[in-house]
């Protein structure tokens, strides 16, 4: 055992002191952090996501192919809030990639820049799947992508400082585009608000906070049960008094407990695009929030 | 405030006394309506003031539960104290073969877990694991395992490096190798209730060496993964050798990938060179005396691994299928001593070898959410051991427990996991592991996992 050891470390360090890319090689855990980071670092980073919107963010494959991307990456960046415990600490582990520790610059974490809904009291497993840091499904704010937006600019800008100039020029564009597009969602949902909705599971608090709608009622009878038929039932029931305009999931649900109870309450079933790539119309975030908006008027009607 | 509330007791109950000597002149009188009238202005502005407090806090309650952004999200368990987790299990068993005379013909056994375990209900292996991160350098984690006997035992204890430097991973401690694929995951994990026969032929259930485990990961776009480790060559197929040094090494590569989007794959290869001095078992000789024979020599074993994966669009929430198959091959050099213990015909050295090999296929697949079916095939080939009886009056009929044979076993299972923290299990198998009987077996096993959410590796 000692004779090989010294030929292979010496082997290790050779094949590892490589040169690194001109690209910032960025790794997002989820698309709507991709799209992000391709606004704020244009040309200067190369992106991918880990999941794509037809992914359930908390179900994830710890991949090979997601451990080689974390290997490789220089910058981490996710919703955090425990989104991705069961498999994001797998990735970081096996990466052995120090730039992207968690504690590190190069590990981002978006929920700790957002205010946090539906933060549990306590924590039992008797709730259903909650979790302590509140509800992680932040994306579907656009005041919240707002400011991660301005936190992500920082950041680059302190990992990459030679490219600081553009990264801050690139972050005030995206402002003021992202601005006027909020006051123009803003505008178009005013009808939205107050609206009562049923949706699969507790993933789309944040965009019904942001528009004002309320929730009434989830397909799932805790947050990570399975929807059950006893339950359906009796939120057929409670619709039947207490009528809901539509029945909300995200593209990556599965639609037959919505669709159940789209036919019988004789409401809509509607799957939001949920985040960037959710539908064929969801291509970047403005499109995204442009698409969202305009499923949720259409179904409202 | 007591205070004030004692005076106006005393006042109250000196106003309202019977007025027997009308004492008070005027102008005390006026100094008494004075102070009371003061001091209903302070307890009116005082209520107030409460009133204010009550509708601002009413008006906090009423908005949507949210925290200010404080720098740090996310907590890690219970803040500074270890992450805990508890896996509870049980099985209940009806098997057709008594499980006392359970054994892999050809096969030494090793290790202690081998077998259908026992019958009706059992509790099985519960599992209390601490984890925190000693250091921003390293992180450790220690599993106990404690047994339906009462018995405490150190399932795993280690140290991992964290982000060391370039793909390094260094841990040390007592560890699941790397070595295969499902040797590296925990059973409650398992998508079976048993190890594949294989496991536990050549590793009596796992391998778990108290050593070290170097590994890196290339910096390429398909992963691909190389380690070692050293082991004080304790754990089966190996025994404590009381000798300096690594007495157990391992080399192990994987490579995997996705296909589509759909679809990932994980193969592996590994080596794992060990060795044993007086390794004991009991056999049969040809007077039927139990005798007690023991192993000297070296113990080398190939691996072939592989792992394939397909969920629709690579979400596995609803349908998912898992096929996975491994590979053994092991070869023992070195002198088997019949009759250590000199029970039956007298002790006798031979030079001994032999030649093993075993597999299983297992393929396991979500047909709804919560519901799974698996099949799996285990089989053994034993190979016919090489032994030198020159000028010995031994023969191949005093080892009857090696003499050859291919053991086989057919599994099928059906679970149900509620949540993703507790699952039912049922299993039917039919086991062949020796010649004479086929043991007709039925388990019921459920699993819990509480406390600390772990992550699952590929």
């Amino acid at each position: 055992m000692k004779k090989p050891s010294l030929p292979l470390i010496g082997l290790l360090f050779a094949l590892v002191s490589m040169p690194s890319h001109a690209l910032l090689n960025v790794m997002a855990c989820e698309p709507e952090w991709a799209a992000l980071t391709s606004e704020l670092g244009g040309d200067k980073v190369k992106v991918s996501s880990a999941t794509t919107a037809l992914q359930d963010p908390h179900r994830i494959e710890a991949r090979p192919s997601l451990i080689a991307r974390t290997r490789n990456a220089d910058f981490l960046v996710c919703t955090g809030l425990e989104l991705e415990v069961g498999w994001l600490p797998v990735l970081l582990q096996q990466s052995g990639n120090p730039k992207i520790a968690p504690g590190q610059a190069g590990n981002f974490e978006a929920g700790s820049f957002v205010q946090r809904l539906d933060i549990p009291s306590h924590v039992d497993r008797n709730d259903g799947d909650v979790h302590a840091a509140g509800n992680p499904h932040i994306q579907q704010n656009p005041h919240n992508i707002a400011q991660v937006a301005a936190a992500l600019s920082k950041r680059l800008s302190g990992i990459d400082p030679a490219n600081a100039g553009y990264y801050e020029a690139r972050y005030k564009d995206f402002s003021v585009r992202w601005n006027a597009a909020m006051s123009k969602w803003e505008q178009q949902a005013a009808s939205l608000k107050n609206v009562p909705v049923i949706e699969h599971h507790k993933n789309m608090e944040y965009v019904l906070q942001w528009l004002g709608m309320r929730q009434v009622g989830t397909l799932e009878p805790k947050p990570g049960v399975e929807p059950s038929a006893a339950h359906l039932t009796q939120l057929l029931a409670q619709l039947q008094r207490q009528p809901a305009k539509m029945v909300l999931r995200a593209a990556y649900q599965d639609e037959r407990a919505s669709q159940w109870l789209s036919e019988r309450a004789h409401i809509p079933a509607l799957a939001l695009p949920f985040t960037v790539g959710g539908n064929d119309q969801a291509k970047d975030l403005f499109s995204f929030f442009d698409d969202t908006v305009q499923r949720l008027l259409e179904a409202a009607k | 405030m007591l205070k004030h509330s004692v005076i106006a007791t005393a006042l109250a109950a000196a106003l309202n006394a019977p007025l027997h000597a009308v004492a008070a002149d005027d102008q005390t009188l006026a100094q008494i309506r004075a102070e009371i009238r003061q001091m209903k202005e302070s307890y009116e502005a005082r209520i107030e003031a409460l009133e204010q407090r009550l509708q601002a806090s009413e008006a906090k309650a009423a908005l949507p539960q949210t925290a200010a952004a404080p720098p740090s999200a996310t907590r890690s368990g219970n803040g500074f104290n270890p992450d805990i987790a508890l896996i509870l299990g049980g099985t209940y068993a009806r098997l057709s073969q008594d499980p006392g005379n359970y054994r892999i013909q050809g096969f030494v056994p090793g290790g202690n877990e081998i077998g259908p375990g026992k019958r009706s209900f059992n509790l099985g292996e519960s599992e209390l694991t601490l984890s925190a991160n000693v250091d921003p350098r390293f992180s450790g984690k220690l599993t106990f395992s404690l047994s339906p006997e009462n018995q405490v035992s150190v399932e795993e204890a280690f140290f991992d490096s964290i982000g060391l430097v370039n793909g390094v991973n260094l841990k040390g401690g007592r560890f699941l190798s790397s070595v295969g694929y499902l040797n590296g995951q925990h059973a409650h994990t398992w998508d079976f209730v048993d190890a594949p026969l294989v496991y536990q032929a050549m590793f009596g259930d796992q391998y778990k060496p108290d050593g070290l485990q170097l590994k890196w990961l290339a910096p390429t776009e398909r992963f691909f993964e190389v380690g070692m480790e050293a082991g004080n060559g304790a754990a089966f197929p190996g025994n404590d050798r009381n000798k300096n040094g690594v007495g157990s090494a391992s080399l192990f590569g994987h490579v995997g990938d996705d296909l589509g989007e759909s679809s990932s794959w994980r193969a592996g290869l590994a080596y794992l060179r060990t060795g044993a001095a007086n390794r004991s078992y009991s056999d049969l000789d040809h007077t039927a005396s139990e005798v007690s024979n023991s192993f000297d020599g070296k113990s080398r074993l190939w691996i072939v691994d592989g792992v394939y994966k397909w969920a629709p669009s690579g979400n596995a929430t609803h349908t998912n299928f898992k096929l996975q198959g491994e590979y053994f091959w092991r070869k023992e050099d070195g002198t088997l001593v019949y009759d250590s213990l000199a029970q039956s015909l007298g002790s006798a050295s031979l030079p001994f070898s032999s030649a093993q090999s075993g597999w299983y296929m297992q393929g396991v697949y979500q047909f709804l959410p919560a519901w799974r079916f698996g099949l799996r095939y285990d089989r053994l080939n034993s190979g016919a051991p090489k032994f030198g009886f020159e000028g010995s009056a031994l023969g191949t009929i005093d080892f009857q427990r090696l003499s050859p044979y291919q053991p086989t076993r057919s599994s099928m299972i059906f679970d149900y996991s509620p949540s993703e923290f507790s699952r039912f299990r049922l299993q039917l198998a039919q086991d062949k592991s020796r010649p004479e009987v086929t043991d007709k077996q039925i388990f019921l096993q459920y699993i819990m996992s509480l406390g600390a959410h772990g992550a699952h590796s590929f």
